[in-house]
């Protein structure tokens, strides 16, 4: 019983890894994409997402069998559902890295445009939450988890100088509107999944340490 | 969280590893959660020590059991659990050369008082054991049978408490129309739920349940489960179990025990989702023990 339990709670790390390296990867294509304006990167991007929706179904399966036919309790118990909700995370994250794709092959299809550098600096810090809280639900490390947390904060202030570059520049140029659209709207993306990652921070916390921090202030 | 007051030369704080501590004969403080510390008291068990004849199988036990409440004891085997129940209604005092220090107190009277009548201090408690143990009479002279004992003979009387002590049981409706039948005919968990019945016939002031469960098939466990979890806030339980989703679904509390000592001692939902310590949780989640 005790060594089935334990196999079971590595397999399920195992996947929920798989799970997280090729969310790294689809949101890390989708920049690079969108700074490259490389719509055939994109394309790959939305193709690949429905392997990541296939293992996110698989990942589920596997918590629920394990829920039902070992029972955990304490700290595997708190594992499996920390598993259950960061792998409906990764699986948004996705989505949103397929939507930025989306976003891409249009503005690479429509007239040139600058992207604000804002929008860099953004996706290379949310690129690094990413990267940190997976790293952190791989060492159950609640430390890194917090750092995470902390860096939220820099993402949404980029996000909302991007907002206001666009109203003006729509005002500006109101020609340009498509694609400043299209650039709010990845900005929007690259916020969610900087939140995304934030809300698995959130639940690294708990499966560490027991204890429920969302909707808390970062202390 | 606090942790019981003990002599600071004798525990090891802050413990490396208390299991280890403990394997190599040292004491360390019992982590008992603030929770317990703020119900009202049925028992109290003080600095309760334990010898049976050279061996220590009980080290300064402190623990107050929650009046109304279910509180679970758990640990491996050989912790101390059974020997710790079984002190509470003195029936240690019936084994060779065991020999105690400290003291329990039931409703604030000391059980260990040389002046205590242990026939009237057993009459306070209610005990099951792990195999059902019916008289060889009528179902509804087991039930009456402290009643009996104690001179009542009024049939209105017996007849009353028989049904209120069964329906307590639930075991009402499956023997209300045999009830001069023999009660070694019922099942095993039937017996079972006959002995509990039996035990609050008296109204104990808390009720010692020695793994009830443990020689049943898992209907009548569900069955006896159930019931425990009924009994909680009319009676006091003390309950000794060896398994340990039993101990998280009809406990209020759970104390974690391991090799005569208590360690870890709340509320059975902080227990069983977020131990303070990590040696609970290594028995709680199977990796030792």
């Amino acid at each position: 019983m005790t060594k089935h339990i334990e196999r079971q709670i590595e397999q399920l790390k195992e996947r929920i890894l798989r799970v997280g390296t090729l969310v790294e990867e689809a949101i890390s294509k989708s920049i690079t994409a969108l700074i490259n304006r490389d719509a055939h990167l994109a394309q790959r991007v939305m193709a690949n997402d429905e392997e990541i929706d296939r293992m996110e179904v698989e990942v589920e399966e596997e918590c629920l069998k394990v829920l039902a036919l070992y029972q955990p309790v304490a700290a595997d118990l708190r594992f499996v559902v920390a598993v259950l909700k960061i792998n409906n995370d990764l699986e948004r994250m996705g989505d949103l890295a397929k939507n930025i794709a989306k976003r891409v092959a249009q503005l690479a299809a429509g007239k040139p445009c600058e992207l604000p550098q804002e929008i860099r600096t953004m996706a290379m810090k949310t690129q690094e939450m990413v990267k940190q809280c997976l790293d952190a639900v791989v060492n159950g490390d609640p430390t890194l988890a917090r750092q995470v947390r902390e860096e939220d904060d820099a993402v949404d202030m980029d996000r909302q100088k991007i907002r206001r570059r666009v109203l003006q520049g729509i005002k500006d140029d109101p020609e340009d509107v498509e694609n400043l659209l299209r650039i709010n709207s990845v900005s929007k993306h690259i916020e969610r999944i900087a939140d995304m990652a934030t809300n698995i921070a959130e639940d690294v916390i708990y499966m560490a340490e027991g204890e429920i921090v969302r909707h808390r202030a970062s202390e | 969280m606090q942790t019981q007051t003990e002599p600071a030369n004798r525990v090891v704080d802050p413990p490396a590893d208390r299991l280890l501590a403990v394997a190599a004969g040292g004491e360390v403080a019992a982590e008992v959660h603030e929770a317990v510390l703020r119900e009202t008291p049925v028992l109290e068990i003080d600095r309760f020590n334990l010898w049976y004849g050279a061996k220590q199988a009980l080290h300064r036990i402190t623990m107050p059991v929650p009046h109304g409440k279910v509180t679970a004891l758990v640990g491996p085997s050989g912790c101390g659990k059974s020997t710790l129940l079984r002190s509470v209604n003195r029936l240690n005092d019936l084994v060779q050369n065991v020999r105690i220090t400290g003291d329990m107190r039931l409703s604030g009277d000391s059980i260990y008082d040389p002046r205590m009548d242990v026939i009237e201090l057993r009459k306070r408690m209610g005990m099951v054991f792990q195999k059902p143990n019916p008289f060889p009479m009528s179902i509804y002279e087991n039930v009456v049978y402290s009643l009996r004992i104690d001179g009542e003979n009024s049939r209105a009387v017996l007849d009353e408490v028989c049904e209120l002590s069964l329906r307590g049981a639930a075991l009402w409706d499956e023997v209300k129309d045999r009830l001069h039948d023999s009660a070694l005919g019922l099942s095993g968990g039937q017996q079972q739920r006959l002995c509990i019945a039996r035990a609050i016939a008296a109204e104990p002031e808390v009720l010692l349940l020695d793994e009830p469960c443990s020689a049943l098939d898992p209907i009548a466990t569900g069955k006896v489960e159930d019931l425990i979890q009924e009994l909680r806030g009319r009676y006091s339980v003390l309950i000794v179990t060896h398994n340990m989703q039993q101990a998280s679904r009809t406990s209020d509390y759970t104390a974690f025990m391991y090799l005569g000592r208590l360690i870890e001692y709340g509320p059975t939902t902080e227990i069983f989702t977020k131990p303070v310590l990590r040696e609970t949780e290594a028995y709680v989640t199977g990796r030792f023990g």
